[in-house]
Order: C-alpha cells, then sequence, then structure tokens
C-alpha cells in the first residue's frame, strides 16, 4: 500500500524525468496507439532504442505513449530537449529515425523536412493551439503503462482525497455541481445517475464503464484507454466511494486489443500499489475492477443491453424504467458511465466544479472529444470546449476539406446521429443545439462529408448498419429498419416514387416513437436528417433518376466525350464486360445495356474523355 | 446478423479438449461465465462448432440452445472455421466513405469467396468487419495481425500476393 508521502516521492522524482530541463536529459517518446502500430510505430521504437544503445548516448531516454492525436502523421515520435524545445518527427521510417538520432540528437541539428510542418512542433500547430485538453491531458505525453507516471501528473490523488477528505456524499454534490453530464452521447447528468444509485439500500451495488464504443468512426474512448487507463480506473473507484460499491465492471470491445492490454496491465498496478483491493488508503472501503471483453454487438452499447452481455446472455435491452440506478446487473443498483465522462472526474475533483463550470456553455460544462475523419486534411482526436463551432473545427483545426472540393455535411453521432449541414457551420455545438437541429452530440464521432459523398447512400449505409446490429427483441426495430433500408435501396437505384418518399418519413416516426431501446429509437435519424436537408437529392434520385454525387451506380452513366476521344481503345481493352467498341482512331461508345458501371474505362483513359453523369 | 454455420466436420484434438476443460473450470465460479468461456473456447479451436457449445453446455449445465442464443448473437463468435490467414476489410463510417466498399468488392473477386466465407483449402476467409477504430488510416484491411491502411483497390493484388504462395 503507498501512502501519500510515497506518491508525493514518487511524482516528485518521476516528474523530474519527464519534465528534461530538471535534468538536462534528452526525452524522445514514439506514439504507440493502435492506429500508430498499424502505421509502423513498433520497428521505429525499436530502432530508436538500438540506435540510442550503438550510438552509446546515455542522456538519452526513449519512451512510448498512447495517443498523440494526429492520425495522418502516423508513425510519429517527439523529442524534448533540454533547453524546453520541443520536435514532432512524422511520417517515420526506421531510416529516418535513425538520421534524426544522427543528425538532431548528436548534432543538434533538427531536420526540418521530417517535422510537422513549418512550425516544427506538435503544440504551436493550430491543430493544437485551439483545443483544451482536459480528458485528453495524458494522452501522448506520458507512458501509459507506467502507473509512477500517471501519479506523477498528479495521478490518484483524487483519490486520495476523497477517501481521506469526503464524505459520499460531497463527492455527489461536487460532481452534480460541475454539470457533467454523460459523454456516452445520451448527456443524462452525472451527479443525479449516482445521487440516485447512491439512495438506493442493497447489500450489493455495481459500478460499471461502458467502453464499448461500437459508433463506426469513433475512437475517442480507445484512445483514453490506450493513452491513459489508470484516469478511468481512479473516477471508477472513487465512483464506488460516493455510491457505496465495492464492485466494478469494464466492459471493453474485443476488437480493441491494446487498450485491453493495457488496461489488465493498469489494473495489476493499482491492485500493486493498493489503490484497487481491501481498505484502500488504510480505511474501511474495498472496491476492485473485472474488465469483460464484448464480442461484437452494436446493441451492447445501449445500457440495459449492455448489463445482460455482462450477465454471459444475448445482449438484449429491457424496458426502462426500472433504471439501472435501481435494478441494475444482477438485478441490484448500478451506475453505467462511459469511458471520457469518467476520464473527467479526478480533475473535477482535484480542481474544483467551479473550474468545470467555467468551461462551456450554459447547459453543457467542459470540453468534448470529438474523432474527426472523413473527407478532412487533419484527421485525429480533437477535444475542445463544448459549445466550439463546427466551423472552428473543420477549418482551423481541421484545416478544410482535401482536394478544393466543398463541404456538405457533417455525420455526428453515428448510425443514431444525424447530417449536420453547411448552414449550421456556425452554431455552438453543445448537447441541447445539436438536438434541436435533428443530430446529436453522440459520443463524438465526426465525420465530415464533401460534394463526392451522397446524403441518400449515406442514410442506407447507416441503415444497413443497424439491419445487422438490430438485436431482433422489439418489432418496429427489427422489421421497420429493414423496410427502411429496402425502400432507401429503392430509392438509390431508381425505383421509388414520391408517394414512397412519404411512407419512408411515417416510417420513420413510427419506428422512432415504438421502438423499446435507443438502439431503435435513433436508428431513422440518419434518414430524417438527411430528408430534412437535403430533400432536394432524394427528390432528384426518384424523378430524374439522377445522383448528383455520381455514387449511387444504378443511376450513373458512363459517357464517352467525342470531340475529346481520340480513339486510342484503351478503354475497350480494359472493360470487363466489352461494352465499349469502336474503329481504332475514331472516337468510342460506350453501350449501356452492356455497362456494368466498374468505372475503369474513366481511370484508365488519358485524355479525360471519359465522364460519369 | 445472419450467421454462416459450418457443416466442416469437427476435428478436435484431446489437447483441445483438455484447455476448454481448464478455461471452464477456471470461470464456472465467477457471475456471468458464459461470454468469457465462449470466448476462450474461440480461441482454443478458432471458432465455435457445435460440439465444442455441447461441451460447454454440459459442464454448465445450461441448456444448449441458451448457448447457441448467445453464440449466435455476437458478431464475434463464429460458427464456420477461419481460414490460414482471415482477410477482413473495415466497413465503418469513415473507411466507407473513402471507398472500402470497392476494396471488399476487389478482394471477394481474386479470392472468389463472399464476405463470411472461407475458401475451399481452408487458407484465406473473408470478414466485412466493423470499424476497427484506426479511422485515421481509412480506408483499412487487416490481414491476421498485420494491418494495412490507406488501402486503394490498386493495390489489394499486391497485398494479398504476399500470402498467395
Amino acid at each position: 500500500m503507498k501512502s501519500l508521502e510515497e506518491m508525493k516521492a514518487i511524482r516528485k522524482k518521476i516528474s523530474s524525468d519527464i519534465n528534461v530541463s530538471e535534468k538536462g536529459t534528452i526525452r524522445i517518446i514514439t506514439g504507440m496507439a493502435t492506429c500508430g502500430i498499424a502505421a509502423g510505430a513498433g520497428a521505429i521504437f525499436n530502432k530508436l532504442k538500438e540506435t540510442v544503445k550503438s550510438q552509446n548516448l546515455k542522456n538519452v531516454s526513449v519512451g512510448q505513449t498512447g495517443c498523440i492525436g494526429v492520425c495522418q502523421f502516423e508513425p510519429l515520435f517527439e523529442v524534448f530537449m533540454p533547453d524546453g524545445t520541443r520536435t514532432t518527427y512524422v511520417k517515420m521510417t526506421p531510416e529516418k529515425a535513425e538520421e534524426v538520432i544522427k543528425k538532431h540528437i548528436i548534432e543538434g541539428k533538427v531536420i526540418d523536412e521530417y517535422t510537422i510542418g513549418s512550425e516544427k512542433a506538435l503544440d504551436q500547430t493550430e491543430f493544437y493551439k485551439k483545443q483544451k485538453r482536459i480528458v485528453l491531458r495524458n494522452c501522448g505525453f506520458i507512458d501509459p503503462e507506467s502507473i509512477d507516471e500517471y501519479i506523477a501528473m498528479d495521478g490518484y490523488f483524487a483519490l486520495n482525497k476523497v477517501l481521506t477528505e469526503m464524505k459520499p456524499e460531497d463527492i455527489i454534490k461536487i460532481i452534480k455541481s460541475s454539470g457533467l453530464r454523460g459523454r456516452g452521447g445520451g448527456g443524462f447528468p452525472t451527479g443525479i445517475k449516482w445521487e440516485l444509485a447512491s439512495k438506493n439500500e442493497a447489500d450489493q451495488k455495481y459500478v460499471c464503464c461502458n467502453a464499448d464504443e461500437g459508433d463506426p468512426g469513433a475512437f475517442m474512448d480507445r484512445s483514453i484507454l490506450e493513452g491513459d487507463p489508470h484516469s478511468v480506473l481512479e473516477a471508477m473507484t472513487i465512483a464506488g466511494y460516493a455510491i457505496g460499491s465495492t464492485k466494478g465492471y469494464i466492459y471493453v470491445r474485443a476488437e480493441y486489443p491494446v487498450a485491453v492490454k493495457r488496461l489488465k496491465m493498469a489494473i495489476d498496478q493499482a491492485r500493486e500499489y493498493g489503490f484497487l483491493g481491501n481498505n484502500i488508503f488504510g480505511i474501511n472501503f474495498n472496491f476492485d475492477i473485472e474488465l469483460r471483453l464484448g464480442a461484437g454487438a452494436f446493441v451492447c452499447g445501449e445500457e440495459t443491453a449492455l448489463l445482460t452481455s455482462i450477465e454471459g446472455k444475448r445482449g438484449e435491452p429491457r424496458p426502462r424504467p426500472p433504471f439501472p440506478a435501481v435494478r441494475g446487473l444482477f438485478g441490484k443498483p448500478t451506475i453505467l458511465n462511459n469511458v471520457e465522462t469518467f476520464a473527467n472526474v479526478p480533475q473535477i475533483i482535484l480542481k474544483g466544479s467551479d473550474w468545470f463550470n467555467s468551461i462551456g456553455t450554459e447547459k453543457s460544462k467542459g470540453t468534448k472529444v470529438f474523432a474527426l475523419g472523413g473527407k478532412i486534411n487533419r484527421t485525429g482526436l480533437v477535444e475542445v470546449p463544448i459549445g466550439t463551432p463546427l466551423r472552428e473545427i473543420v477549418e482551423d483545426i481541421g484545416g478544410g476539406i482535401p482536394n478544393n472540393k466543398k463541404f456538405k455535411a457533417a455525420q455526428t453521432g453515428g448510425p443514431s446521429g444525424g447530417c449536420i449541414p453547411a448552414k449550421y457551420l456556425d452554431i455552438p455545438m453543445d448537447y441541447d443545439n445539436l438536438t434541436a437541429i435533428g443530430s446529436m452530440m453522440g459520443s463524438g464521432g465526426l465525420i465530415i462529408m464533401d460534394e463526392t459523398n451522397c446524403m441518400v447512400d449515406i442514410a442506407k449505409f447507416f441503415l444497413d448498419f443497424t439491419v445487422d446490429e438490430s438485436c431482433g427483441k422489439c418489432t418496429p426495430c427489427r422489421i421497420g429498419t429493414k423496410r427502411l433500408f429496402e425502400m432507401l435501396t429503392d430509392i438509390t437505384s431508381g425505383n421509388a416514387t414520391m408517394e414512397e418518399l412519404s411512407k419512408l418519413e411515417d416510417l420513420c416516426h413510427y419506428i422512432k416513437q415504438n421502438s423499446l431501446c435507443g438502439l431503435g429509437q435513433t436508428a431513422p435519424n440518419p434518414v430524417l436528417s438527411t430528408i430534412k436537408y437535403f430533400r432536394p437529392e432524394y427528390e432528384e434520385h426518384i424523378l430524374n433518376h439522377k445522383c448528383r454525387a455520381g455514387v449511387c451506380k444504378n443511376l450513373v452513366q458512363y459517357r464517352i466525350l467525342e470531340d475529346k476521344c481520340v480513339g486510342c481503345s484503351a478503354c475497350s481493352r480494359i472493360c470487363p464486360v466489352g461494352a465499349i467498341s469502336g474503329e481504332l482512331k475514331h472516337p468510342f461508345k460506350i453501350d449501356p445495356q452492356k455497362c456494368i458501371k466498374c468505372g475503369e474505362c474513366m481511370k484508365t483513359c488519358k485524355f479525360s474523355a471519359i465522364v460519369k453523369e | 446478423m445472419q450467421k454462416h454455420i459450418s457443416n466442416a466436420t469437427f476435428k478436435g484434438t484431446k489437447e483441445q479438449k483438455k484447455k476448454l476443460l481448464d478455461a471452464i473450470k477456471k470461470h464456472k465460479q465467477e457471475k456471468g461465465a458464459l461470454m468469457p468461456i465462449l470466448q476462450e473456447a474461440q480461441t482454443i479451436y478458432g471458432y465455435l462448432p457445435i460440439e465444442v457449445q455441447t461441451i460447454i453446455a454440459r459442464e454448465l449445465n445450461i441448456p444448449l440452445r441458451e448457448i447457441f442464443g448467445v453464440s449466435t448473437f455476437y458478431s464475434q463468435f463464429s460458427l464456420t472455421p477461419k481460414g490460414k490467414y482471415n482477410v477482413s476489410v473495415c466497413l465503418g463510417t469513415a473507411c466507407y466513405v473513402k471507398g472500402s466498399g470497392d476494396i471488399l468488392k476487389k478482394v471477394s473477386s481474386i479470392l472468389g469467396i463472399e464476405a463470411e466465407e472461407c475458401t475451399k483449402d481452408g487458407k484465406f476467409s473473408l470478414t466485412a468487419c466493423r470499424c476497427v477504430g484506426a479511422c485515421g488510416l481509412a480506408p483499412v484491411m487487416t490481414i491476421n495481425d498485420n494491418v494495412y491502411g490507406r488501402v486503394t483497390v490498386d493495390q489489394v493484388e499486391g497485398i494479398l500476393s504476399k500470402y498467395l504462395e
């Protein structure tokens, strides 16, 4: 068991290691989250260690960290020099890494062309400066596999504070007055949830963490678990003390092997230091955490379905009430919070609710992490104060849309959310504003789309997802989503009538009102919001058999421009179905009856003589 | 999700059965033990044939239909054997808007199998998976533990050829 004094000693020692200027050492850290590893960070990490050893460099430490947040630059590492300068080297290869050691570390010359850009360091870029990092403060900075580095960043001091100085009801009061709301999407006030569970007497209560990040395009929770797993463990233990529970479960996706590995390590370390187990910090309070792996069911992100799945059953939701705070896991009072929600808690305890209250908008406090992806120049993980306008995220942080294309829409909330069209680029993004315009905050996936994305096709894509993921328990969702999908297929293949469009809308509202759980109640959102903002596109598909983005294959025609075709026959040779014919040195023709619209001809033509319309 | 159920003959070994019984023993006392046991069983056998589910049913004293209900509910559980190389193409949103649908079609046409199928020689299986969380590298495909990011349709043949020999 570590005492407060021992924690302070660790904090002092390790933070002097991290703050290189105090010791005169050089610190190199490599981003080793899943995407970094996928891009080849492992080989670079090894090369750095090898080179430092073979060059016999004594004052250089090579470490790893979680997600640094700039995915498009992976693999990358950062160099911190004793004089306080920071350099971010991006798109590295083992050879380049070796060169950096030789030129930068040994000779002191920064290799400009390998750095992140003219700013040279990540924290100087527009991408970084506009962010406010509370939840991600340690991600990309500390070694997630070291509990000591977490302690160096004030880790477990919040737990010490609540256990030695506070009563459970004080914790709930702080969380309530901080205004923290659930980051999983719903936005339910966290303090109220905890209060409800604390008031229910029971022989056993549970604290559960929802790490079943199922929204395609969202990876905030993975990054927190891979980059700062202890923050979640600390917060769950605080929650356990607040509601009177001794047992916690983290339900994490099996698709996240790195997160699972680091969580397991973190739990072992916390047990070893006595932050989990019996009589934590010498008081009469026991708490332990167990991991449960999900098995790939999107519906398990819904709270009652998740709890049923931990019980070892089919992850089907059940009606509420009773809410989990009354009857949850194994029939006992349970609180279930999302990873990001938990990651805020230790900071709120240490810095107070007034500090947290000062960030964000009137009804939505704090920050939100977004996973920025799709058609955007800088993909990555961004944390901004709630209420930041979408335009700032897209243009300033994200650096705009690639290839001079125009912004068309942003999709938030995954299959449960909706689209934000260009006219709302300036509204402050908070829970209530997004709900008002028919989208939702969601868990934080933010996919940017440009004019080459067809909105009907996007709606169809999400419905295909919900049809697959509907658990089948209630009829409106099981059969309704399937019918929606069929109608959308008709529209995208040019077989629908305007009557079908109005039926489509009616069915959407019916499913929303009558489904059992959140999955079904929100499944029609992608359809409704695209109809709301992009109705002309739906009408074009139906009335003119035209897809303006050129995505819906059945509605697309390939045509050879006679004035541009030189008759080289390249297209007719590549065509897999022999749909193109003609005489050499004369314009060729495509037979629309035979054409399967694979687009090979267009790619092959060197004279831009083939158009898609 | 529609599950493909294999009609391949079950070829479990004695060692595998021993491992399975050990895993069951380890988890039996836990609350909600079925999921961790099925996950370990899948690691041992590579998939969950009905024979394995029957053993679990007998050991845990749970009706087989209940276990079958769980194993068919979750997409991670496979009732068909996986190939030596499992090719998985991500169809998450970020990958989809960047064209992973075409990549899946290309893989499928090269291997001659549809998603959730395994080639006759047992060498390749193909999965269309949901988001693997590497959206910054979209579009993404994985072959066993190797992740390929920013894949284009033209690269697919080259990537697969490394495994074809």
